[in-house]
């Protein structure tokens, strides 16, 4: 028994060397923090779907969500110093450009397209209202580096986070400080610059409207004529803006007439003349915040739009559903007055219950708020 | 008694192998006995038969039109190199990814590493970059293909790498600057396919043969023809498409250039 207690200790005393000696071994493993970023558990909504976004590549925690929120609102981002992310994306309109049918970047310089809301962007398949961006973690450089928003390189930008750390610096923050909180350590690199965006974005999701309550069982969350409206939706509208993000992530020619640019659309990312003039079917959720509408807002009320799309030119803007070879077949069931067929009262239950949709408690959640960096005009 | 020992010891064995194991993935490997070496890929660029010089040489194109290059870029990735049995060595795809500048000579000369000692006889690369990296998140986009890289070429609206820039002045333009832009991309799409410009391209060295060995690391002297862009199936006039980027037209660019390699000579060592 004695022999067996010493075979026992030499076991154990061997495997201990061994195991330290195996350490050793990695030198490159860094030293852990006293104080490591604290994780974050991101969970769907229970009526959502399972996200786009894979998580296991970027793992959340606080102070990597922190810190994508002061890059989203940092002017840092742009070559003039004062735009960022939230100029244009702002909470109260669910992160679009209030009132603006399209945005002023740099200079004041204007855009070419109706800022969309940056919001469930977990279930996006593809970003932007041409597509052209296939992961979120490549979002943020395509407004960047556009010569009308924020005009500004991505290596650039780094520089300056780097910078910020340094005596003499005017910024109101230290980002490598920041880096450190949310990585370990104070490098800054596109990666982690690109990833806490990321997790920032990944936390803003819309899910608590009243339609959210309704869907969720409580009846009285809608009233008679919302949930007639809803009856509506479901008929002449949900086969394109579908289940629970109100999108169906497809791009379509709702037969908006050409814009002053000829913007095409869709078919400049798929050189696919079948392409033409198609736009992405964007999400419904806080609809009724984000006026002005279309890929170039060029209408400023959901009576503009349902008139557009009802084809009937009750509204000032006289718009006309336009036939052209890729209008979608939606809109052109009967041949003889393209357009669904919406009737006034019909389309006062729309608005109501379109505004169910609106979801204040996403739009005013303090943790998605401006921390003090950005400007919004 | 005996018995129970002995197979005490039998496990404490097998648990030592176990620790040892998978300790082995981080220890510093094994002394290699020279099974690999390094071999080095130049990219030398050429105007047909005149070195090519950025902004002071003027060039004329099989369209008669005389022009100089002030840019000359192009991505190489996925190597493979390729033995005289048929068999071949593709680098490991972390490490294959080359951004070669004109205006960086260090950017010109490929250095592979842990080659499998062999008798190499071609070679075979991608002009671009391959379809996955070019939808994949943030952690896959290193070194030259990051987004953060001041010299990156890359698309962020549509969102993937140009894979060959080459720009310069003719005065056969008629644009207010002169310049041309040929800034060919396009990986074929995600949810839609889309055209694909990744062209592989296939060096034999003719006969001639790179060794490597512990000791030996041969260089590998490749010429690329500039004037290839413009002269090839497709014969590409500055003044006629002084701008191909993301268009259909970019495919007559791209199937042109795959045709701009060759071997010059390889330095043993």
């Amino acid at each position: 028994m004695k022999r067996k207690f010493k075979v026992q200790m030499l076991f154990w005393g061997l495997l201990a060397l061994v195991v330290a000696s195996c350490k050793s071994g990695t030198g490159d493993s860094p030293e852990p923090e006293p104080t490591g970023p604290t994780p974050l558990t991101w969970s769907k909504p229970s009526h959502f779907p399972d996200p786009v976004y894979d998580l296991s590549k970027n793992t959340m925690t606080e102070e990597g969500v922190e810190l994508g929120r002061f890059l989203f609102y940092d002017g840092i981002l742009s070559r003039t110093g004062n735009i960022g992310c939230g100029t244009c994306h702002q909470p109260a309109a669910a992160f679009t450009h209030h009132g603006h049918d399209l945005s002023h970047g740099v200079d004041d310089r204007v855009g070419v397209r109706n800022s969309p809301s940056v919001q469930n962007l977990a279930w996006n398949t593809s970003f932007f209202w041409d597509g052209g961006v296939h992961h979120l973690d490549l979002v943020p450089p395509a407004p960047i580096e556009n010569p009308v928003e924020m005009d500004e390189t991505l290596s650039n930008i780094l520089e300056k986070l780097r910078n910020t750390g340094k005596a003499g610096s005017n910024s109101k923050v230290n980002y490598p400080k920041l880096f450190q909180k949310a990585y370990g350590t104070e490098e800054i690199n596109s990666e982690r610059m690109l990833k806490a965006m990321s997790q920032f974005m990944m936390t803003l999701v819309s899910a608590t409207s009243r339609y959210d309550y309704y869907v969720q069982g409580d009846q009285n969350a809608l009233n008679s004529q919302e949930k007639e409206g809803l009856s509506i939706f479901q008929q002449k509208c949900a086969s394109c803006h579908t289940g629970t993000l109100f999108t169906d992530h497809s791009f379509r020619n709702n037969g908006l007439s050409p814009n002053r640019i000829d913007d095409k659309g869709r078919s400049a990312i798929t050189l696919d003349v079948t392409d033409d003039y198609k736009f992405k079917v964007p999400s419904l959720r806080n609809v009724g915040l984000t006026a002005p509408y279309m890929h170039d807002g060029r209408f400023y009320s959901l009576e503009e739009v349902l008139d557009h799309y009802a084809n009937n030119q009750n509204s000032s803007k006289l718009s006309v559903i336009e036939v052209s070879p890729t209008l979608d077949p939606l809109l052109l069931q009967d041949p003889s007055r393209p357009g669904i067929r919406i009737s006034t009262a019909e389309k006062l239950a729309l608005i109501a219950f379109l505004r169910t949709l609106n979801d204040e408690q996403f739009t005013k959640d303090p943790r998605h708020a401006d921390p003090g960096v950005g400007n919004a005009f | 008694m005996k018995f129970s020992i002995r197979i005490f010891l039998a496990s404490i064995c097998a648990v030592f192998a176990m620790v040892l194991v998978s300790c082995d993935n981080n220890m510093a490997p094994l002394e290699p006995q020279a099974s690999t070496g390094s071999l080095k890929l130049e990219f030398d660029n050429v105007v047909g038969d005149r070195d090519l010089k950025l902004d002071t040489d003027f060039y004329t194109n099989a369209a008669g039109e005389r022009f100089n290059i002030t840019a000359f870029n192009y991505y190489i990735s996925n190597i493979k190199l390729i033995k005289s049995d048929g068999s071949s060595f593709t680098l490991p795809q972390d490490s294959s990814y080359f951004l070669v500048r004109e205006n960086d000579i260090a950017s010109q000369v490929l250095d592979l590493k842990n080659i499998p000692v062999g008798e190499y006889t071609g070679v075979e690369f991608m002009v671009g970059v391959d379809s996955l990296r070019s939808v994949s998140d943030a952690s896959n986009r290193k070194g030259v293909l990051d987004p953060g890289y001041s010299e990156v070429m890359y698309w962020s609206w549509n969102s993937g790498y140009i894979f060959m820039k080459m720009e310069g002045t003719s005065e056969s333009i008629n644009t207010a600057n002169g310049k041309y832009y040929f800034h060919i991309g396009l990986f074929g799409g995600l949810e839609k396919a889309t055209l694909n410009n990744i062209k592989t391209v296939r060096v034999d060295f003719a006969g001639k043969k790179a060794s490597v060995t512990g000791t030996m690391a041969p260089q590998v002297h490749l010429l690329a023809d500039a004037m290839k862009v413009m002269n090839g199936s497709t014969v590409v006039s500055v003044a006629a498409t002084p701008v191909v980027m993301a268009s259909d037209y970019s495919k007559n660019v791209a199937d042109n250039y795959i045709n701009m390699f060759s071997l010059d000579h390889i330095h043993a060592n």
